[in-house]
């Protein structure tokens, strides 16, 4: 009766072998290595030579070039190498390529084959920033509404439909009219042109229509806000240099940017949160800048700047367009005048519209605005909220020379820094609403490296000592039920890195805490068949009916703990996530080899025998 | 080792248990209430640095430096070395709150001639920490009401009470000796706390699970005979079961290093407290509160006596 059948059999030794495979990469380690790849599309066939011929030149000794995806990766023997090698790679290779410092794993070829990985390695563990990054939904929708302005002005002015005025408040337009029915032949036109917009006709203050976004065309603003600013970090972060940057959105408003190896926070800070962007107007001809400043009666179809010292200047407020057209930019210096320049290259759309509004225009002025979106906290009713202020400077103002087109520069900018963070913006696009870092983690690489040693030294020792005193209980039992404790160990490894699970120190803390509490199914066990014995029955009858009876308490017990870590699953972030992880695998995993496992190895020892004077147990 | 022949008489003495497990929650609450707890900035917002100095430094000049320099609310302390400083900026309504981990080791690595390294700075901001406090709360009561729907179901509503109320009891007492200690109460209690639900709950379905079957088996005896009958059956399981976990937390709370020195300083509260309260808070709850061989029976299938 203690006799397994053969398929159960096959089936425990094809789940430990497939467990043992899955889990060895993580004994493999890590090479230092150079990742490389394109910013625009793949690498060349040609790189790979080319980069060898580069060390070589240098006699820096590597271990192998690979190409690895859309990338190249060249292995070294040690972080020296790996170090000296950045730079003449670099130069070398010039500035379409991006070149970052890695830790690959070095996974033999043949476990690659399979599928095999290590698991990843949670910022506690390997060092560098993490950033949570909320978005200003409300800028969001202002930003659309603002275009939207624009286009029922020009569109009203199209149908000869006299208005008013036409101002946002928030998130609504207000467009004023002089009679109702000049407002209804509006409401008419508008309705069938503008989709996404609501119009209702309002009475306050003489004929108006207030103009709100529809509940659909809100949500997609903000999906596309989020999206486009995630791509937007994607690019950025590749402009840092950055080796497997995690990015990924969370919740409604929320984006997890996590930068291993990253040691200079503010400058990824700087390049992550900063929400510059670039507006080109024309300026204003006739008014009296000095005058509106002191007033604040800025003429119709103007508005009022500052240059960056202070000195006031109205501008258009009719925009050219912003910095969204641009599609590259890099920082050098104007030939004349020797200062720091940005040169600008525009697409095909941006490039026609900038020739539409300076063909007309040459020999007038035209200002480059320069605008940065800071998150400030007020309190307002007693509560503590975020508000974005938006602060904008003239940072150029030029005479144009002749009509431009797809290339040009804008100069005037305060030193070479400022124009290479500049071009680095402009080049990584703009994000669709500014962002506001809440919430930041930096993990130096030493704390990364002693996180690891202590984890893993704590989960060693506490292992063996619960193996220890196993084998020291429950004699050949315990050894069996260490067999299948090692067996869980195994399997909780390979599940994480099947699904690319991120292990950090509280995950480490989990698997260690699986295993104390894995044992818990085999005492339960071992009890039982120890009862059974007292109470007068055969071994073999002790065998078979302390599994059985012990089988619906270890179900029990172990749902509900698996209820308690899928409950902290979905509530808990980052590193208590990883713990949530761990221990659900470690729960479902360990009763699999404490019952399952167990069972069969005693029934290969105790099963064929036909009589049992004593039991080990 | 562990066997005991004879049945111990465990429900006995519950009251006076009873009485003490009931002093123990109170006073953990009037901790709790009176001093607080004292949160980690994951829950509050702020900042914290940790720098590590090439030599050591004398906590005084680095409190002196930084309140001068416009932290005037800066929580200075070592961590582990004498080398090693912890600096804590409670959240501040300016802008640039973000920046303020860089500006504290620009300050700190310009005053002195040592080497500086940066070791970790986490900052949290105040909308995001009290989002936290609230989740974690949230997280509490739905596995706690999780737990109560699927005990009732698998036992009985009075062992559903006794369980849950046992779990209750273990977490306030862990989180009152955290109010009490002032020990920072950060995210990975949190975690310990829930995951101690887990474990609590299993040492406490293993007895029940005992005392389920032994009301069947059993035609003789009292209610509070079975129960005693059942805790001894399981009680060296149970000793040796927490004595196992104990021996791992033991081993994370000495080696683990400090991020995960609070973790298992609440597991292993609240897995001494969770094996004590199977016993006296779960098992004599429910026996107080009149569980009987009738409410355990299995639900028998109608008789076959409408034949025609």
């Amino acid at each position: 009766m203690n006799r397994y059948p053969l398929w159960k059999y096959l089936l425990l030794v094809v789940v430990v072998v497939i467990g043992v495979l899955y889990a060895l990469p993580n004994l493999y380690g890590e090479d230092p290595a150079i990742q490389i790849s394109k910013r625009d599309g793949a690498i060349g066939s040609g790189l790979q030579a080319q980069v060898a011929a580069v060390l070589k030149k240098d006699n820096l000794r590597y271990k192998r070039i690979e190409t690895e995806g859309s990338n190249l990766l060249v292995r070294f023997y040690g972080t020296g190498t790996q170090l000296r090698a950045i730079d003449p790679i670099k130069k070398a290779l010039g500035k379409q390529y991006i070149v970052a410092v890695n830790l690959a794993p070095s996974t033999p070829q043949w476990l690659r084959a399979i599928g095999a990985k290590p698991m990843y390695l949670g910022l506690d563990l390997r060092g560098g920033v993490h950033f949570l990054l909320q978005i200003d939904m409300a800028a969001a929708v202002g930003q659309v509404l603002d275009r939207d302005e624009t286009a029922i002005r020009r569109f009203l002015m199209n149908k000869q439909v006299p208005y008013a005025s036409v101002t946002r408040h928030n998130e609504q337009l207000l467009i004023r009219f002089t009679s109702t029915a000049q407002r209804d032949k509006a409401q008419g036109l508008l309705a069938g042109q503008y989709r996404d917009l609501t119009f209702t006709a309002k009475n306050t203050g003489g004929p108006a229509l207030v103009a709100q976004l529809s509940d659909a065309a809100l949500l997609q603003t903000k999906q596309y806000a989020l999206e486009q600013n995630i791509t937007t970090l994607r690019n950025r972060v590749n402009e840092l240099g950055v080796a497997e940057p995690v990015i990924q959105r969370q919740g409604q408003d929320r984006i997890v940017v996590e930068l291993p190896g990253v040691q200079d926070t503010a400058r990824a800070k700087n390049i992550l949160g900063a929400t510059a962007g670039l507006e080109f107007r024309l300026v204003y001809q006739g008014g009296n800048a000095a005058a509106a400043a002191k007033s604040g009666n800025v003429p119709l179809g103007a508005r009022l700047f500052y240059e960056r010292n202070g000195q006031p200047i109205l501008l258009k407020s009719q925009v050219i367009l912003t910095g969204d057209y641009i599609t590259n930019a890099s920082s050098g210096f104007e030939q004349q005048n020797n200062t720091p320049a940005v040169f600008i290259t525009l697409d095909g759309q941006g490039a026609s519209l900038m020739t539409a509004a300076t063909r007309n225009n040459v020999g007038k002025f035209m200002a480059v605005v320069y605008i940065d979106t800071t998150p400030e906290t007020k309190m307002v009713n007693g509560k503590k909220t975020t508000v974005y202020v938006k602060h904008d400077s003239v940072i150029n103002v030029a005479r144009i020379q002749q009509t431009l087109g797809q290339r040009f520069q804008i100069t005037g900018l305060s030193s070479p820094q400022q124009a290479r963070n500049l071009s680095l913006l402009l080049r990584a696009g703009s994000l669709a609403a500014p962002m506001n870092i809440v919430e930041e983690r930096t993990v130096g690489p030493s704390l990364g490296k002693e996180n690891i040693q202590q984890g893993f030294n704590s989960a060693v020792i506490g292992f063996l000592l619960v193996v220890l005193f196993m084998a020291a209980y429950y004699r050949v039992f315990g050894m069996i039920a260490n067999l299948a404790l090692f067996a869980n160990v195994v399997l909780v490894v390979a599940v994480m890195s099947m699904i690319q699970a991120t292990l950090t120190l509280p995950g480490i803390a989990g698997i260690t805490l699986t295993v104390g509490m894995a044992v818990d199914a085999n005492v339960l066990i071992f009890e039982r068949i120890r009862e059974e014995l007292r109470n007068g029955n055969t071994p073999q009858a002790s065998i078979h009916a302390g599994y059985d009876r012990a089988m619906a308490t270890i179900v029990d017990s172990n749902v509900t703990t698996l209820i308690a870590a899928l409950i902290l699953f979905a509530f808990g972030s980052g590193a208590v996530k990883g713990f949530a992880i761990t221990l659900s695998i470690g729960i479902v995993t360990s009763m699999f080899t404490a019952i399952m496992g167990t069972r069969a190895v005693v029934n290969l020892i105790y099963g064929r025998r036909r009589r049992i004077k004593k039991l080990a147990v | 080792m562990f066997y005991v022949k004879n049945t111990i008489n465990f429900m006995r003495p519950r009251w006076i248990f009873m009485a003490m497990s009931a002093t123990l929650v109170l006073i953990s609450i009037f901790a709790i209430v009176t001093r607080g707890l004292n949160f980690g900035i994951q829950f509050t917002g702020g900042t914290v640095i940790e720098v590590h100095y090439s030599k050591s430094v004398p906590l005084s000049d680095v409190r002196s430096l930084l309140h001068k320099a416009g932290f005037p609310d800066a929580q200075v302390s070592n961590i582990g070395t004498a080398r090693d400083v912890m600096i804590r900026v409670a959240p501040r309504a300016e802008k640039n709150r973000s920046k303020v981990g860089d500006k504290v080791v620009q300050l700190l690595s310009q005053d002195t001639t040592q080497k500086v390294t940066l070791r970790k700075v986490d900052f949290v901001g105040p909308t995001v920490g009290s989002e936290l406090r609230q989740d974690g709360a949230l997280a509490l009561l739905y596995t706690v009401i999780a737990i109560l729907i699927y005990v009732t179901l698998r036992f009985e509503w009075r062992f559903a009470l006794g369980a849950v109320l046992a779990l209750v009891h273990d977490i306030i007492i862990t989180v009152g000796v955290f109010a009490i200690t002032q020990l920072e109460f950060n995210m990975t209690v949190l975690a310990a706390l829930l995951a101690l639900l887990g474990y609590s709950l299993n040492d406490t379905i293993v007895v029940f699970d005992r005392v389920r079957e032994n009301f069947r088996k059993m035609r003789k005896g009292s209610p509070a005979g079975i129960m005693n009958a059942a805790v001894t059956q399981t009680l060296s399981r149970t000793v040796i079961t927490s004595f196992t976990v104990v021996l791992v937390l033991l081993s994370l709370f000495f080696f683990g290093g400090s991020v995960i020195h609070n973790f298992s300083l609440a597991m292993l509260i609240g897995v001494i407290f969770g094996t004590y309260s199977s016993v006296y808070v779960a098992s004599a709850l429910a026996l107080t509160l009149g569980v009987s061989k009738a409410d355990l029976m299995p639900t028998k299938k109608a008789d076959v006596d409408d034949r025609p």
